[in-house]
């Protein structure tokens, strides 16, 4: 059992080796499908990284009147926390508000000379909030404007970013959609090329299957090697697509860092890349025993 | 011993049925070395397939060894075939694989130990008189030289049977007597061997038993029978 094994695992290394051009060829096939499908999904993965960090940079903030109470205000927050679109709210009182504009304006004496002339505080409090959704602003801002405590509301900024926020979450759903069906289209692609070049490579040894038949080889001894040669295709391919995409994001991250919000794109790839080197790993063995399993069945049955 | 029981063989063909073989019956003594002649399309070759279970007979029993190939599983067919050395007229050798390899798969397949294995194969490669180009690929050997290894081969398991179908077909006469003379030598060393050929002279030089088919039916079984065109 264990002779037959080692011979097998031999036979396959042997006739990979042998058979240089062919996988040569046939592991060119599997790189460059590979490399498609990786770039794509790195793709997808720093679209939605960006959009999130876009997402997280949207909020809608509540001012109240000057004269509105702080324990009213205290309740609409409350009220806000209970509805299920929002994450969390935020309220900044008159003081604090009045203590983050010194801070941010502490550079600017004539500002800062302005405000201790008018003599009171003329910041209002509010509540800034978060919903999970880009999409639910909508609904939060209604629900601000159905409350009984409208009339202590001086404004609510949602209307003026209205257009953006509705542009953004379109964009998000698109993305995602577009995203899933590419991939989807690629992955089918990937398999057919991978499964016909190594379909292709078996095609080309028919003869001698039939011939290891007639000496008396049984089915596991004549299919392992074409299997540890599937395997072999599925191991170098998915390490040279690593190979050639270190480099590549290596040299576009600084320049695609530069205009999207993502702090740096390689180290994000270097973070994933042993996920993304066990995805092509898996993805190849599992590809190359297939192929070869199927391909080899037609072959053995004299 | 081989026994063929009334053994046709229809090749349906668009309708259209081809009779390869036709009620052919006869026996094989153990140690025997029996010509199997007839022209090209006569049979021959489909005989030689039908023992080795490469095609099931339409019709009739064959017995290899008190065993009926009809009983004989799939998964089992290799134990079988693992009884039976094959030698064929396209030499039908492992290309990427050396003379050595060629020789060593046949053992490998049957499980056989390492140091068997290597004791056992120079003996095959003196017999068969193609030590020294023993790591050659098959493309780098000569027709004749192709033969031998696939007799080496063939003998690998240490069969009982030997089947030749047209083993000289493509050789010139020259490597055609060699191939024939370590025929001879390997029944002379208790193999049976079955030959299938149409070659005049060689049946008419061997001088041993000759079975005489055409059109797919058995005209003629003689000891030290001679060729009749």
């Amino acid at each position: 059992m264990w002779i037959t094994f080692k011979r097998i695992i031999k036979s396959g290394l042997q006739s990979f080796w042998r058979n240089g051009w062919l996988s040569t060829a046939t592991i060119s096939v599997m790189v460059l499908t590979l490399v498609v499908i990786s770039i794509l999904l790195m793709t997808n993965l720093t679209a939605s990284a960006v959009l999130l960090n876009l997402q997280n940079k949207i909020d809608v903030s509540v001012y109240f009147k000057l004269e509105a109470q702080e324990e009213d205000v205290l309740v609409v927050k409350s009220q806000l926390e209970k509805l299920n679109e929002v994450e969390r709210v935020e309220y900044i009182s008159r003081e604090q508000a009045l203590d983050n504009f010194r801070e941010k304006h502490k550079d600017n004496p004539y500002l800062i000379q302005g405000l201790q002339e008018l003599g009171e505080n003329p910041l209002e409090a509010s509540l800034n909030i978060k919903a999970r959704e880009a999409s639910q602003y909508e609904a939060i801002g209604q629900f601000l404007e159905g409350i009984y405590y409208t009339n202590i509301i001086d404004k609510v900024d949602y209307k003026q970013n209205k257009e953006m926020i509705d542009r953004l979450s379109s964009i998000i759903a698109n993305i995602k959609i577009a995203g899933l069906t590419l991939s989807g289209i690629l992955a089918l692609i990937v398999i057919l090329v991978t499964f016909n070049a190594i379909r292709l490579a078996i095609y080309s040894s028919r003869d001698e299957i039939k011939i290891m038949r007639l000496v008396g080889a049984n089915n596991w001894f004549i299919r392992g090697p074409f299997i540890v040669e599937g395997v072999l295709y599925g191991i170098i391919s998915s390490l040279i697509t690593l190979g050639i995409l270190y480099p590549v994001f290596w040299f576009v991250s600084p320049k695609i860092s530069g205009f999207l919000p993502i702090e740096d794109l390689f180290s994000y790839f270097q973070a994933n890349s042993l996920a993304l080197l066990a995805l092509l790993l898996g993805a190849g063995i599992v590809l190359g025993i297939f192929s070869s399993f199927i391909a080899v069945r037609k072959y053995l049955r004299v | 011993m081989i026994v063929l029981k009334n053994i046709s063989k229809i090749y349906p063909i668009n309708s259209n049925n081809t009779v390869a073989l036709e009620k052919i019956s006869f026996k094989i003594h153990p140690q025997e070395f029996v010509s199997i002649v007839g022209q090209s399309g006569a049979g021959k070759t489909t005989l030689l397939r039908l023992l080795l279970k490469e095609e099931e007979p339409t019709s009739g029993e064959i017995f290899v060894d008190g065993q009926d190939l009809k009983k004989i599983k799939f998964k089992d067919l290799p134990f079988y075939r693992r009884k039976i050395g094959a030698v064929f007229q396209d030499f039908k050798l492992l290309s990427n694989k050396t003379a050595y390899e060629n020789i060593a798969f046949a053992m490998e397949v049957a499980g056989r130990a390492k140091e068997e294995i290597e004791e056992d194969i120079p003996e095959i490669l003196k017999l068969i008189r193609l030590t020294k180009r023993a790591h050659h690929f098959p493309y780098q050997l000569s027709g004749g030289e192709k033969q031998r290894v696939a007799i080496g081969r063939a003998l690998a398991h240490r069969p009982v049977i030997l089947i030749a179908d047209e083993p000289t077909g493509n050789l010139d006469p020259l490597h055609t007597w060699d191939i024939i003379r370590l025929l001879s030598k390997i029944n002379e060393m208790g193999t049976t061997v079955i030959l299938a050929t149409h070659d005049r002279e060689i049946i008419n030089t061997i001088g041993k038993r000759v079975i005489t088919i055409d059109k797919g039916m058995l005209i003629k079984d003689e000891e030290r029978g001679k060729y009749l065109a």
